[in-house]
């Protein structure tokens, strides 16, 4: 049905659009048109389709909800109430409706499938026909509002600007709900457990709270741990890429000739595109266990998973990202700065460091940031090669743990969704979003101050 | 013949510099390729010491080319090849023997766009000394900066902010700035691309001014699309078309009776 609600708009906005402008273009033979012909199409296209819209995203909740509070009013009204077995009913008398319920259905069953299709055929028929006659009425409306004098294009504009408003809101109000959501149940987190606990306490394990028996049955929540798991490897991480991500763009930019360019910059993109878990394997499998042997070759104590193996590898998935921005900066430095410098009699090692690498620097600052923040709220790689326990130790041999780590290890598996230690991955959520936030403010302090202007 | 363009009479070019006077650069047979275009053909210039030599002629006609020859920037171009033999001071500055960055300290530059460094008018001016370690102490770097900003007609206007960004400054000054940075290397010869063609009448002016100044101790040649600037600033002219040095020679004789008809028309107005 929707689909041939979206068919039926189609045809009858093509159709007004050609309507519309062919009006125009008739009337433009007598008297000069204040818009061009495919304004007024455009025009009575829109006319069309806003109302058909409209109606459908009205319509299909008004309709569903009818449908199956009359199906369930027929089948027993008694489970309406009844969250489960409403649930329950309901798949059962649209599974029989549409013909797929395995066994023989009781009576009351098949007279609800019965009211459940006659329902849903007649709202949805409906829509379709008021639908219909809203396009022609919006078609009609359009087209007797033509004229050569008509505002049409200044009328499209507006339009269009309230379509790209909207997706603007759209974006702004998710992102809005997303962060209050987290809010809320960080809020309600605190209700339970003391935010001073929470910031500062030195031990982190939320699974003694699924044990009632235990003594502290409230469980450890304490994100030290986590905080110095995640900077470990942050710090790791950030230790190899950005070096060898900067040298690597250095290179790119200033040194490679066209041609190794044009083929080592795709390939670093590749390296960017490689699927996370991907590298995660690749850290637990085949780097972790080296670093262990390596570690023991030398009489020290590794652990099979270690901070150093996630760190390392995680910043082998950052190196591209770097490097790429990096790259895209250190080109976006005039040419004549060069030139002004190699003029003066400096050679390129020296052009580098004291005039190109200054000028990109506020760019480099944020693709630094950019990269610490990738890095912080990577998951896979930590999960697979870092281990689960929050041991509190700087230790890069050790396993560690992190913020992601324990938000997806809290919510895997069935959860009730009150308990102190579900409600502690929206704290930890929000921590983690706070932290890459205050990252951002900074980087965008920095460029402002670094920022040079060129024209 | 008529010229439009009045010419400065001034000492100097009664001297007639450049005939007699023992030539600074001197260039023979130079030729440039970009690829597989020949953009210059065959130059022989000479270009007397302390003074001024213009080169003027059509867009595209290879003057920034030449000019890019003498302080081997042309090396920063990959597809450009130059032949032919260019002399500072008797000496092949395209001997494979002989240091690029020595030669860039002795030849300085100043580009079409203003472009100083985004640093400090004092770093900027400092930049140079700093990299070729003409400074033994703070003292002796200031000091350089100091006269260089001086002898570029800076240093009354920002002595009292040269910790500014160079880049805050006006489109004169800035070109002033890097004036003043190529001197502060004490340069023997001064390379000047259309220096004033991104500035106004009066930071063009100041530059002139200060360009009749500094032939009293460098060897300026100067790129002008403006033949009045070239009458006014130059003593010798060399007047380039489609790669060809056609004519050059006194400033006032070449605007006066050029013998070659295309620089009767280009400095008539007839093309340009
Ligand atoms: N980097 C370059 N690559 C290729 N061709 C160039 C380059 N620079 C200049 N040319 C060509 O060489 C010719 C001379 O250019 P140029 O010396 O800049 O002329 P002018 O400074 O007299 O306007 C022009 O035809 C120009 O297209
Ligand atoms: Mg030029």
């Amino acid at each position: 049905m929707v689909a041939l609600y979206c068919a039926g708009i189609a045809v009858l906005v093509i159709v007004g659009f050609l309507f519309g402008r062919s009006r125009a273009a008739i009337a433009e033979r007598s008297e000069p048109l204040h818009s061009r012909p495919p304004y007024h199409g455009a025009y009575v296209s829109i006319c069309v389709l806003l109302p058909m819209l409209l109606l459908l995203a009205i319509g299909l909740p008004i309709a569903d909800h009818l449908v199956t509070s009359q199906a369930l009013h027929a089948f027993d009204p008694a489970v309406i109430n009844d969250d489960l077995k409403r649930g329950a009913a309901l798949r059962d008398i649209v599974a029989l409706a549409q013909g797929r319920l395995p066994g023989e259905p009781s009576i009351a069953l098949r007279r609800a499938a019965d009211v459940y299709v006659s329902t849903h055929s007649w709202t949805y028929n409906l829509i379709l026909a008021t639908g219909l006659v809203f396009g022609l009425l919006g078609a009609s409306f359009g087209l007797r509002s033509l004229s050569t004098r008509f505002r049409a294009r200044n009328r499209v504009e507006r339009v269009v600007k309230w379509v790209l408003l909207a997706a603007a809101l759209v974006a702004v109000l998710t992102t809005i709900g997303i962060v209050f959501s987290v809010l809320f149940e960080t809020v309600r987190f605190f209700e339970r457990v003391s935010p001073f606990e929470f910031l500062f306490g030195l031990q982190w394990s939320p699974q003694i709270a699924m044990r009632a028996d235990q003594a502290g049955s409230s469980g450890a929540f304490g994100i030290v741990p986590l905080v110095v798991g995640t900077l470990l490897i942050t710090t790791i991480a950030m230790l190899i890429a950005g070096p060898i991500g900067l040298f690597a763009a250095i290179y790119m930019a200033e040194y490679a000739s066209p041609r190794f360019r044009s083929f080592a910059k795709p390939l670093l993109e590749i390296l960017a595109g490689v699927p996370t878990v991907v590298l995660g394997f690749f850290a637990a499998l085949t780097l972790a266990p080296l670093i262990r042997e390596v570690g023991e070759s030398v009489g020290l104590n590794v652990a099979s998973e270690s901070a150093l193996a996630a760190g390392i590898v995680m910043g082998m998935m950052i190196i591209p990202f770097v490097s790429s921005l990096s790259d895209d900066v250190i080109n976006a430095v005039p040419q004549s700065l060069r030139d002004g410098s190699y003029a003066m009699g400096s050679t390129k090692s020296e052009t580098i460091k004291k005039v190109i690498l200054p000028a990109a620097f506020s760019g480099i600052v944020s693709a630094m940031m950019l990269a610490i923040s990738r890095a912080v709220g990577e998951t896979m790689i930590v999960v697979m090669a870092a281990g689960l326990a929050g041991n509190l130790t700087f230790n890069p041999l050790q396993a560690v743990t992190t913020f992601t780590v324990q938000i997806k290890t809290i919510l895997v598996g069935d959860q009730e969704f009150d308990s102190a230690k579900t409600l502690a991955a929206f704290a930890l959520g929000f921590v983690l979003f706070f932290f890459t936030l205050t990252l951002n403010v900074i980087a965008m302090q920095i460029v402002k101050r670094y920022r040079e202007q060129y024209d | 013949m008529n010229s439009m363009v009045q010419v400065k009479h001034s000492e100097a070019v009664g001297a007639a510099p450049g005939i007699g006077v023992k030539p600074k650069v001197i260039a023979r047979d130079v030729n440039v390729y970009y690829g597989e275009k020949h953009a210059l053909k065959s130059v022989d210039l000479d270009v007397p010491e302390r003074s001024v030599t213009a080169l003027i002629g059509p867009s595209g006609c290879g003057k920034s080319t030449f000019l890019r020859c003498i302080n081997r920037m042309n090396d920063t171009i990959p597809i450009a090849r130059v032949t032919g033999k260019i002399e500072i001071d008797e000496r092949d500055i395209y001997d494979p023997t002989l240091d690029v960055v020595q030669l860039r300290a002795r030849v300085g530059m100043v580009f079409q766009k203003p472009n100083p460094f985004p640093k400090s008018i004092y770093e900027n001016v400092a930049y140079g000394p700093k990299i070729h370690g003409f400074a033994r102490s703070k003292a002796e770097l200031d000091e350089i900066v100091t006269t260089s900003l001086q002898k570029a007609g800076l240093f009354e206007e920002v002595k009292d902010r040269l910790n500014e960004s160079g880049t805050s400054l006006s489109g004169g000054q800035q070109q002033r700035l890097c004036i003043a940075r190529a001197i502060a290397v004490s340069p023997e010869v001064i390379l000047m691309d259309e220096p004033c063609s991104a500035l106004d009448p009066i930071a063009t002016a100041k530059i002139e001014e200060l360009m009749d100044e500094l032939r009293a101790n460098f060897t300026i040649i100067i790129v002008t699309h403006s033949m009045q600037q070239a009458a006014r600033v130059s003593q010798r002219t060399a007047f380039f078309h489609l790669g060809i040095l056609v004519e050059e020679g006194a400033t006032e004789t070449m605007f006066t009776t050029p013998r070659d008809r295309r620089t009767q028309d280009y400095i008539t107005g007839r093309f340009g």
